[in-house]
């Protein structure tokens, strides 16, 4: 565990929104125009379709002039170019990041072993290189010697350093990031253009972007509804001839563009390019869009108990005096036994007798210059020993050890109970001795990190089980369960126990989500659906997870989950509304085609637009303009608040679903308003 | 208030039936033995009872058993003057035998000839009433084999066709018929193997009323929603539905199979694929339920507009009963046209062609959502799981996880299956429809110009494509491309989505079952309901709203 793990836990939240500025869209509006290209229009099936529309009625436009047919002409192909600004837009947000990332390559040189000195670029996988104080490292690699503090805040943001040394869990140093103190030995594992940093600018850039599962599959499912559009679009002109009233090409492909979903159809790459882009934000980099999508079906969270429930150490909770002792001694016994004591345990035990009792956390002249006795594996004990005429001996450690010090003249049974209960329920007991006299036990025990509670609630409501991961013995770990509402606690657990765990739960049908950071939690971290890797932890964890977390909080895997199923949402949610307008662009354009055949048709005509030219016009208008306004939408997300999915539904299918067919029918009748002052169309 | 007594014994009649003829069939679907009548079938036909089969084996049996009926059928028809019972009707043409026998196999029942002048008892009994029994049986033997694919996990086999096929006829078919038959005989309808009767009219005169092996065939058209009449008349004429008892008999025999279908399939999820006996699980019965509802909602809702456009807004006698029977008056025939057209039977008991238009058109709409209002015997159920499908993928993202249902995740592939299920029938009756309208030829086949015609081969189509075999009337059909393209839209609705749900069925078999949890979609609840509801309709109305409004629309707003 490193010290990146200590930092306070932040509270919950809704899924965070992305900042959004408009003089975005005109940034990046040249790209857009780029993507005019028909090779790269193709990808999109029904945008191709809205790209051949305009084709179309552009040389019909040339062919046979009109206000009415070139106005047509110029909104379809705006709608083909906000399509594409939407892309480029949530493109051109990545690639900020990834310029921010790329200044980090400087023209690093590296200092081989043998004393030579070469680029960076030119580093070979197992080159060995020494980095001292002050310098880069030039390559990811891992640490085969030494030990040194490293800046990493080129990646991570996070300014404060960490520790990395050979052996453990914190050997994995990235190519970019500074050397503060130290001299370590890198043994490089990436070769140049491959290292972390570069994987990293090409994934926010989208530049290896694939489309997902479930885009593909939704892709799928609108062109084929595109296709039936093309169909009644198709058939409708003998109809329409057989009731004498025949349509020109460009009212017919007005009217298969005002179909076919095309909001959707625009905001599709940008909706899954956002959020990528959001877990960037949160410092995670997934390594495919499809492990963010799988993030949202997670079912199943395992969670390390120490940093993630709890903060990474125990702390001193309460003071058990002996009978007989008054506690106010014990207070003061355990404070100087702890004075010096560094560890995150004997400052807990300071800090809480300063709470409790009052006393000084700061050592006066006099206690700093008592001898400080260290814990030792031999004695298991630390303490003080005072040279001002007492000659006392404090000391604190485990029961067991304290008492074979102390000999056979003290309460042995008392000080044994109170140790026993301690530990039952899940806590460390620490004997503290004054000379050959036990004073009493200071309890230590795990803190559950505020606010965890109430965030397994939510994750349970959104049918999320939670289980704990610790190698605890199972009663410690039940009381650590029962105070945080975990719904499941796996003690004593070895790595492959973890592995077992997640294959049963993905044989009972459950996704699963997982952190680790250690080189034995490589499998499970392969195994798991959704595999955070610490960025602090080893290659061979980061290589394993689908994503890494370049602040190493694991309690940021709830975020993941969230991140994923807004992301989800506001895909479906975007195509439910772009299959609602449908309706309203009917009562738009269907009395204004057959006005002239059946007059009785007006009666459809509930937006009372002005002319025909004018109701279709204004449909096309507002096709093209709902793609620009919902991508602020896109970007950021739908609001996502934790709860059941039945609330999830109804919520969505009233904003997205009803509103999707009430939006246009105001819409293109405030348009029309407009549309009717042009000359030759109202 | 006659007519709501008998919608009220309707009801009351498929209340009392849901529950044991569904749990029934669940039974017959699950059972681990076989009748002696049965073993009997698989020895002659050489097959293995208990071999199951794969996603594509199913399909072959399938398509192979019914692709031997139409070439059987076809020989029948034209081979008839060596058959008894023939009377001198002679072998029938074949252009009317082609599309006869595809009608018959397709579960369609369209008929472009007169039947009693073109078949003889012979070619009824053995060829078309066969049909009915067993194009029926093919229905629920997939609508069963896709409830197999979301029960079974992990598996690449759905059952055995043929004995899937063969207990549907022998368990459920014939039994039911069978009874119906002699409850049918008992209130007047003929079953006789002569020819005709001779009347003398009151003026002395006498003429021959055609009679013919009539209760049989009823029984069975009706229960296995084929919908083709022994008679021209079909259930209009006295002889096949002489009665209002009659009537409301054969409206639930055309009903109560595609409702107890649902039991059967909340009973068949709830199970999980174990045996019958097996503890009940009730959210699957939910399940079934929440379909259930669907269906009788918008059954229900069209039962509305029809029953209300044709008892009121007539300029004659209250009531538009033109082309209507008085001994069923408004409530029997709008109760019998909207249970025809939406359970995909398309007998009828009075001349769609001359209801109002928002009538007519509440027939149509029926038949536009596809058949699932209850639907046929099987393809109804099949039809609305297909919906659900659609409906969960659109609505399930906006929960936050990938779509699933009933434990399945629906990816790229179980997507493509629904979406050819889904569009093949739109695709058909729009460029069928246009291409029709095309033509110079076909606005001398209609008897009404504007848009009344329009709804005529609209109608049409709509009718072939979705196996309901109703017709419109009023558009002649005789003509070489009507009986081809018609034959061509009953072939390829009827196949194309078969073929498709069973590899959506050996998709969903294969995989796994997910767990659900609070955050999974629940798809047993009133909201699910309203939400597949809600894509039938949308479905039907961006689809065909264009038509529409040239058709039905314009001449209602007229």
């Amino acid at each position: 565990m490193t010290a990146v793990l200590e930092r306070p836990h932040t509270p919950a939240r809704a899924v965070g929104a992305g900042v959004f500025r408009p003089a975005q869209l005109l940034a990046s509006l040249p790209t857009a125009l780029r993507k005019l290209d028909p090779r790269h229009q193709v990808h999109n099936p029904v945008m191709f379709v809205v790209w051949v529309g305009s084709v179309v009625v552009t040389v019909a436009a040339i062919v046979d002039p009109s206000v009415f047919a070139w106005l047509i002409a110029i909104w379809l192909w705006f709608t083909v170019v906000f399509a594409n600004l939407a892309e480029a837009v949530a493109e051109g947000r990545g690639r900020a990041q990834a310029d921010a990332l790329r200044s980090t390559r400087t023209d690093t040189v590296a200092h081989r072993e043998d004393g030579s000195t070469v680029p960076a670029t030119e580093l070979r996988v197992d080159d060995r290189v020494v980095v001292e104080a002050g310098q880069v490292i030039p390559g990811d690699g891992e640490v085969v010697e030494g030990i040194a503090t490293v800046d990493e805040s080129a990646i991570t943001g996070e300014s404060a350093p960490v520790v990395r040394e050979s052996g453990g869990d914190s050997s994995s140093v990235t190519g970019g990031t500074t050397v503060l103190s130290d001299r370590i030995v890198v043994r490089i594992t990436a070769r140049p253009g491959e290292s972390f940093v570069d994987r990293m600018i090409a994934l926010v850039e989208g530049a290896q972007r694939q489309k997902t599962p479930n885009e593909i599959a939704l892709t799928i499912l609108l062109s084929a509804l595109t296709i039936v559009f093309l169909l009644a679009v198709v058939s409708l002109q003998p109809m329409a001839a057989y009731s004498g009233a025949q349509q020109t090409l460009v009212v017919l492909v007005a009217l298969l563009v005002c179909l076919i979903p095309t909001t959707i159809g625009a905001l599709l790459s940008a909706i899954g390019i956002a959020g990528m882009d959001r877990l960037v934000q949160r410092n995670v980099l997934a390594t495919s869009g499809r492990a963010v999508e799988a993030a949202g079906d997670v079912s199943t969270l395992l969670l390390d108990k120490t940093g993630t429930i709890t903060h990474g150490n125990r702390r001193a909770t309460a003071l058990h005096a002996l009978p007989g002792v008054d506690v106010g001694e014990l207070a003061a016994a355990a404070r100087l036994a702890s004075l010096a004591d560094t560890t995150p345990e004997g400052r807990s035990i300071v800090e809480l007798i300063a709470r409790d009792h009052g006393l000084s956390p700061e050592a006066t002249a006099t206690e700093a210059a008592a001898a400080f006795v260290p814990f030792s594996a031999t004695t298991r004990m630390s303490g003080v020993d005072l040279a001002d005429g007492d000659d006392r001996e404090l000391r604190k450690g485990a029961t067991s050890a304290v008492l074979a010090w102390l000999g056979d003249e003290t309460d042995r049974a008392r000080l044994e109970a109170i140790a026993t209960e301690i530990a039952e329920r899940g806590g460390t007991p620490l004997a503290v001795a004054d000379g050959a006299r036990a004073l009493g036990i200071v309890e230590l025990s795990d803190v559950v990190k505020p606010g965890i509670a109430q965030r397994f609630a939510e994750l349970r409501t959104m049918g999320i089980r939670t289980v704990m991961i610790t190698g605890d013995n199972p009663v410690t770990a039940r009381v650590i369960a029962a105070a945080s509402g975990v719904d499941d606690v796996l003690a004593e657990a070895t790595p492959e126990d973890k592995l077992a765990l997640i294959r049963r739960e993905q044989a009972g049908g459950r996704m699963v989500a997982m952190t680790g950071d250690g080189t034995n939690d490589a499998p499970a971290l392969a195994q798991a659906d959704v595999g955070v890797a610490m960025n602090s932890g080893t290659a061979a964890a980061k290589e394993a997870g689908n994503m890494v977390d370049l602040d190493s909080d694991p309690t940021k895997l709830i975020g993941v989950v969230e991140v994923g199923k807004q992301m989800l949402i506001t895909r479906g949610a975007l195509t439910t509304f772009s299959l609602a307008n449908d309706l309203a662009k009917y009562f738009a354009i269907l009395p204004a085609m057959f006005l002239a055949i059946f007059p009785q048709l007006a009666a459809l005509n509930v937006m009372q637009l002005a002319t025909p030219e004018s109701a279709i016009l204004s449909a096309v208008v507002f096709n093209a303009l709902v793609i620009v306004a919902l991508i602020p939408l896109a970007l950021r997300g739908v609001r996502f608040r934790p709860s059941t999915s039945d609330r999830l539904l109804r919520r969505n299918l009233l904003v997205y679903g009803l509103g999707g067919i009430a939006v246009p029918f105001v819409g293109i009748f405030l348009i029309d308003l407009v549309v009717r002052l042009v000359p030759g169309i109202g | 208030m006659a007519g709501a007594l008998q919608l009220l014994v309707l009801l009351v009649l498929l209340a009392a039936a849901w529950r044991p003829l569904g749990d029934w069939m669940a039974r017959v679907y699950t059972d681990e033995r076989d009748w002696r009548v049965e073993r009997l079938v698989y020895r002659v036909a050489r097959v293995d009872p208990r071999s199951e089969q794969r996603a594509s084996t199913y399909a072959v049996a399938v398509l192979a058993f019914s692709f031997a009926g139409i070439v059987l059928l076809y020989l029948l028809q034209r081979l008839q003057t060596l058959l008894p019972w023939s009377f001198d009707r002679g072998a029938v043409e074949p252009g009317v035998a082609f599309n006869t026998a595809i009608s018959f196999v397709t579960n369609t029942d369209w008929q472009s000839y007169v039947p009693e002048t073109t078949m003889g008892h012979a070619v009824q009994l053995a060829g078309l009433t066969v049909q009915n029994v067993v194009s029926a049986a093919v229905g629920m033997a997939v609508a069963v084999a896709l409830v197999r694919g979301f029960v079974r996990s992990r598996t690449d086999r759905l059952g055995n066709a043929w004995v899937d096929i063969v207990r549907g006829c022998t368990r459920v078919l014939l039994p039911i018929a069978t009874v119906a038959a002699v409850a049918l005989v008992a209130t007047g309808v003929v079953m006789s193997l002569r020819a005709g009767v001779d009347l003398t009219g009151p003026d002395g005169t006498v003429s021959t009323a055609a009679i013919a092996p009539a209760a049989s065939q009823e029984a069975i058209k009706e229960l296995g929603t084929n919908g083709g009449g022994i008679l021209n008349a079909n259930a209009a004429h006295p002889y096949e539905n002489p009665t209002p008892l009659s009537n409301i008999l054969e409206i639930f025999l055309m009903l109560v199979i595609p409702v107890a279908l649902t039991r059967t399939f909340g009973r068949l999820v709830g199970s999980g694929g174990r045996r019958s006996g097996a503890e009940l699980d009730p959210s699957g019965m939910r399940q079934g339920v929440s379909l259930l509802a669907v269906m009788a909602g918008l059954w229900g809702a069209v039962l509305a507009v029809i029953w209300t456009a044709e008892a009121t807004g007539a300029a004659f006698a209250g009531a538009n009963l033109e082309g209507k029977e008085v001994r069923f008056g408004i409530p029997g025939s709008a109760l019998f046209a909207n249970t025809t057209t939406g359970t995909s039977t398309g007998a009828v008991n009075s001349l769609h062609d001359s209801y109002s238009a928002v009538g007519g058109g509440g027939t149509l709409l029926n038949i536009l959502f596809s058949e699932m209002t209850p639907g046929g015997v099987g393809t109804g159920l099949y039809g609305i799981l297909v919906v659900a499908i659609i409906a969960v993928f659109l609505a399930g993202l906006m929960v936050g996880r990938t779509p699933e249902y009933l434990g399945k995740r629906l990816g790229r592939r179980e997507v493509t299956c629904a979406v050819v299920v889904t569009l093949t029938m739109p695709a058909l009756v729009l460029l069928g429809t246009g291409l029709a309208i095309a033509l110079p030829s076909t606005g001398d086949a209609m008897t009404n110009a504007g848009p009344h015609g329009l709804s005529e081969v609209l109608y049409a189509f709509a009718s072939a494509a979705n196996n309901n075999g109703s017709a419109f009337g009023g558009l002649t059909v005789t003509s070489g491309f009507f009986q081809t393209a018609l034959g061509i839209a009953m072939l390829l609705g009827r196949f194309l989505p078969i073929v498709a749900v069973l590899a959506l069925a050996g998709l969903l078999a294969r995989q796994p079952r997910v767990a659900a949890s609070s955050g999974t979609l629940s798809t047993g609840t009133p909201l699910f309901s309203v939400l597949v509801a809600g894509t039938v309709v949308l479905v039907a109305a961006i689809t065909f709203l264009p038509a529409l409004a040239l058709g039905p629309i314009a001449e209602g707003l007229a």
